[in-house]
C-alpha cells in the first residue's frame, strides 16, 4: 500500500505498466504543443506584449505625459478636470496611472498605431481595457512601452485591476476610438 | 526513549507517539480556528460582491479580503501541513518525533505570527491583500507576524526531515519510506525553498516599513514575493496529493501502480515548480520575453506534466484496487460501487476532479504567456485557485480530517448524515462559486474590486450584464460553500466536544497527560515497518482502463478549452 514501504527493494527498476507509459506519452506531447504555441503565436499573432520597458522615475513620467497633455489636448471632460488628448498616429502617447486616476483620457483613430507608454505615479496599478479585455501589470519606476492598434471604433473603459488602496474601485479612465 | 510512548489505533492499526500526537492535535486545532475565521470573511467578500447585496463598506471589504487570503492560505493550510508532515513521519514510520521540545517551539512562533499578522488586519491600517505589494504600506506587525509564522513553520520543516533521520537510523522501517511519506517529503522540501524565498522579500520588506531601508523596488519584490506565493501553494499540491494516495491505500487498501511513476512525478514539483512563480508576472514591465517563456512553459508545463500523472495513477491505483475486489464489469463499476457515502473518500475524489477539470486547465491555460493578457487580475484568477487551494486542498484536508477524528483523536464524527453531504455540499457551492467567477472574469471583470458599477468614479463604465448577473450567481455559490464550510467546522469542533469517546480515556488532552494516567500507551517501539507484499506483475492485474477513459476525457476538454482561449485572444486589439 501506499502507506507502506514498496515491495521491492529495488523498485525503480521495476516495470511500467502500459496505460501509464500511454498516458505519460500522451500528456508530455500536449505539454511540448502548449510550449511550442507561445513562441508560435510571437511568430504568427497579432496579441504579444513587448519587452520593451524603461527604468524611470515618477517626476520624469508626470513630465512627460504633461507635455504630452500640453501639446495634443483637444477638450476636457468631467467639468474640466480632465484633459481629452488626441494624439497624432504613430506618435509616444502617455497614460499616468495613479491614485485613483487614469491621465489623460485618450482619443485614438481605428487601424492606426500607437506607442503607449504607461507607467505609475505612485502604488501598483493594473491597466485593464473594458471591454476588450486587455490586462496589464503597472509598477512605479517601469515604464511599460507597447504598440497598440484599436480594431474597433467606440468608448473603452480602462479598468484598475490591481488592489491600489481605499479608492481603487473608483479608479477609472477612458479611452475613445475613432473610425 | 524510556517508558511506553506509542498506542496502536484499534481502527486503523496505526501507531502513534504521544508527542507527535500531541503536536499533530495542537496544529489541526489551530488549522481549523483559523479555517473558521478566514472561512467567516470569505463570505462576507462574497457577500459584498454579489451586486444585490453589496454587504460591507470598501474599507471594511478590503480588510475583509486580506483576512480571508491570508488566513486561509497561509495559515489554515500550512498550520493542517504541519500536522501532515508529523503524521508522514512520525506515525507512518513508527518512530519516535525528533526534538518533540523544539517542535513546540515551532508551534508557539506560527500560533504568535499568526495571530499577530491578523491582530494587524483588524487594526485596519493592514488592508494591503494576501500579496502586500511594495509600495503599498502595511503596519510593521503585518510583516512580523509572517515572517515568525515562517520560521516556525520552518522548525516543523526540520523536524520532518530530522524523524527520517532517525526513522532511517533506528531502523523502523524496511526498505525506502512509502510513497504518501516520499510525497510529505517533497512538500517540506519545497516548503523549504518557498519559506527561504519569503524570507529574502519579507525581512527588507519589515526593515523598510520600519525606516531602515529608503525603498524595495515593486519588480523584484513581485518576482521574489511570487516565489513564495506560488511555491507555497505547490505545498499544498504535494501535501494534498500524498492524501490522495494516502485515502488510496486506507480506503481501499490501494498500492500505487508504480512506485518508480508516482515517484519520479513528485521529484518533478521539486525540479520545476519553484521557477513557475514566473506565471504570476507574464503582463508586468521589465522581464523579457525568453525569460517568462522558459520560465511558465518549460519549467510550468513539467509541473503540469507531474500532476497530470498523479491524475492517472490515483485513482488507477483505486481502479486496481476495486477490480480486484470484483468490479470488473464495464469501464466504471469500480467506481460506482466506491463508498460515495463515506466523506474520507467522496473528498479526496471531488476534490481530486475538481482540482483537475478546473483548477488544473485554467491554471495552465492562464499561464500561457500571451493569454494571460486576457486573464490578468480579472476575477478568472480567484475563480482558478478556488478551484485549486479552496476544493483541492481544503476539501482534501476536510476528507483525511473524517479519518483522523476517531483515529487521532478517538472521537466518534457527531452528526454522521450531515459529514456524508458535507463534501458534496461544499464542492458543489465550491463549482457554482468558482464557474461564474471564471465566466465574469472572462468577460473582464477585475478581483479585489469593491464595487464594478464605479458609482464612486469620475467617469462612467459599465460591465456587460451578463458578468454583473454571474457575479450574482457566484454569490450563491459561495453561500452554499460558506455552508458546507460551516458544516465541516461543527463536525470537526463538535465531535472533539461531544462525540462519543472511542476509549475510555480518550480526551482531546490525554496525549498531554491529562488525564494523569494514560493507559492506551501501551507500546515502547513498535515492530519494525514492513514492505507491501510482493504479487505478481501480470499485466492483467494492473490494467485500469476506466481511468484511462477518463484521462482521455480530460485531455480532450483541455485542449478544447485552451484553444477557445487563443481563439478570443486573437480578437483583442493588435499589440506588440
Amino acid at each position: 500500500m501506499s502507506i507502506h514501504p514498496p515491495a521491492q527493494r529495488v523498485w525503480w527498476k521495476q516495470p511500467i505498466d502500459k496505460i501509464e507509459a500511454a498516458w505519460i506519452g500522451l500528456a508530455l506531447i500536449w505539454c511540448l504543443i502548449l510550449f511550442a504555441w507561445m513562441p508560435y503565436w510571437h511568430v504568427f499573432g497579432k496579441q504579444n506584449l513587448s519587452t520593451e520597458s524603461y527604468k524611470t522615475s515618477t517626476t520624469a513620467f508626470e513630465k512627460k505625459t504633461n507635455d504630452m497633455i500640453a501639446k495634443y489636448t483637444v477638450r476636457k471632460e468631467a467639468d474640466g478636470q480632465i484633459p481629452v488628448v488626441a494624439p497624432p498616429a504613430g506618435s509616444n502617447v502617455y497614460l499616468a496611472a495613479s491614485k485613483w486616476a487614469w491621465n489623460p483620457i485618450l482619443e485614438l483613430k481605428k487601424g492606426e498605431s500607437y506607442r503607449l507608454h504607461i507607467s505609475s505615479l505612485d502604488w501598483q496599478h493594473g491597466f485593464s481595457l473594458q471591454p476588450v479585455n486587455m490586462n496589464l501589470q503597472i509598477l512605479p519606476g517601469y515604464e511599460t512601452v507597447i504598440t497598440l492598434t484599436p480594431t474597433q471604433s467606440g468608448e473603452f473603459g480602462v479598468v484598475c485591476n490591481e488592489f491600489c488602496g481605499i479608492g481603487h474601485h473608483a479608479m477609472l479612465g477612458k479611452i475613445y476610438v475613432k473610425d | 526513549m524510556a517508558g511506553n510512548s506509542f498506542r496502536q489505533c484499534p481502527t486503523s492499526g496505526l501507531y502513534f507517539h504521544r508527542s507527535a500526537e500531541s503536536l499533530m492535535k495542537a496544529h489541526a486545532v489551530m488549522a481549523v480556528v483559523f479555517f473558521l475565521i478566514g472561512g467567516i470573511f470569505g463570505l462576507l467578500v462574497m457577500l459584498t460582491r454579489m451586486p444585490s447585496v453589496h454587504l460591507l463598506s470598501a474599507e471594511t471589504f478590503y480588510m475583509a479580503l486580506s483576512i480571508h487570503g491570508t488566513d486561509i492560505l497561509i495559515f489554515w493550510i500550512i498550520f493542517f501541513e504541519v500536522a501532515v508532515l508529523y503524521f508522514a513521519s512520525s506515525t507512518l514510520l513508527r518512530v519516535r518525533p525528533a526534538m518533540p521540545g523544539l517542535g513546540w517551539l515551532g508551534f508557539l512562533l506560527m500560533l504568535v505570527g499568526s495571530c499577530t499578522t491578523t491582530f494587524s488586519f483588524f487594526r485596519g491600517n493592514s488592508s494591503v491583500m494576501f500579496t502586500s505589494y511594495v509600495p503599498m504600506p502595511a503596519e510593521p506587525i503585518f510583516y512580523l507576524g509572517l515572517i515568525l509564522f515562517a520560521v516556525g513553520a520552518l522548525v516543523g520543516c526540520f523536524l520532518f526531515l530530522a524523524t527520517l533521520v532517525v526513522a532511517k537510523r533506528e531502523k523502523t522501517y524496511q526498505g525506502s519510506i512509502p510513497l504518501v511519506t516520499f510525497g510529505a517529503l517533497t512538500a517540506c522540501i519545497i516548503a523549504v525553498v518557498t519559506i527561504v524565498m519569503g524570507a529574502i522579500i519579507l525581512i527588507p520588506t519589515f526593515l523598510w516599513s520600519l525606516g531602515l531601508i529608503p525603498n524595495v523596488d515593486p519588480l523584484v519584490y513581485r518576482t521574489i514575493w511570487w516565489g513564495l506565493g506560488h511555491s507555497s501553494q505547490q505545498i499544498n499540491v504535494s501535501a494534498q496529493v500524498s492524501i490522495w494516495y494516502a485515502v488510496a491505500a486506507i480506503v481501499f487498501g490501494a498500492k500505487p501502480m508504480s512506485e518508480k511513476v508516482s515517484r519520479t512525478a513528485f521529484l518533478l514539483y521539486i525540479l520545476f515548480l519553484q521557477l513557475a512563480s514566473a506565471h504570476h508576472l507574464l503582463v508586468d514591465p521589465g522581464l523579457s520575453t525568453s525569460w517568462k517563456v522558459f520560465n511558465t512553459s518549460y519549467a510550468m508545463y513539467l509541473a503540469v506534466l507531474a500532476s497530470m500523472v498523479h491524475g492517472l495513477t490515483v485513482p488507477g491505483s483505486i481502479e486496481v484496487a476495486q477490480r480486484k475486489k470484483g468490479f470488473t464489469n464495464g469501464l466504471f463499476e469500480w467506481l460506482r460501487k466506491a463508498p460515495w457515502d463515506n466523506p474520507v473518500f467522496s473528498g479526496m475524489f471531488l476534490a481530486m476532479i475538481i482540482f483537475g477539470f478546473i483548477g488544473g486547465i485554467t491554471g495552465v491555460v492562464m499561464g500561457t504567456e500571451q493569454i494571460n493578457l486576457i486573464i490578468h487580475n480579472t476575477i478568472f484568477v480567484p475563480g482558478h485557485f478556488h478551484a485549486t487551494v479552496a476544493v483541492g486542498t481544503t476539501l482534501t484536508f476536510m476528507a483525511i480530517t473524517y479519518f483522523l477524528i476517531p483515529v487521532l483523536f478517538r472521537r466518534e464524527l457527531i452528526l454522521p448524515q450531515l459529514a456524508k453531504w458535507q463534501p458534496y455540499i461544499f464542492a458543489g457551492g465550491m463549482v457554482l462559486l468558482i464557474l461564474f467567477m471564471l465566466g465574469a472574469g472572462t468577460l473582464g471583470v477585475p478581483r479585489r474590486h469593491w464595487d464594478v458599477s464605479f458609482s464612486d468614479a469620475v467617469l462612467k463604465f459599465k460591465f456587460a450584464g451578463t458578468a454583473i448577473t454571474m457575479l450574482g450567481m457566484a454569490g450563491v455559490g459561495g453561500i452554499l460553500a460558506a455552508i458546507g464550510g460551516g458544516a465541516y467546522c461543527l463536525i470537526a469542533v463538535g465531535s472533539l466536544v461531544f462525540g462519543k469517546r472511542l476509549d475510555e480515556n480518550a480526551s482531546l488532552f490525554s496525549s498531554f497527560g491529562f488525564p494523569m494516567s494514560a493507559p492506551a500507551y501501551k507500546v515502547s517501539q513498535p515492530d519494525q515497518l514492513a514492505m507491501s507484499p510482493i504479487e505478481s506483475h501480470g499485466s492483467g492485474s494492473h490494467a485500469a482502463p476506466g481511468t484511462f477513459a477518463l484521462a482521455l476525457v480530460f485531455l480532450v476538454t483541455f485542449v478544447v478549452y485552451f484553444f477557445i482561449n487563443a481563439k478570443y485572444l486573437s480578437s483583442l486589439w493588435h499589440m506588440s
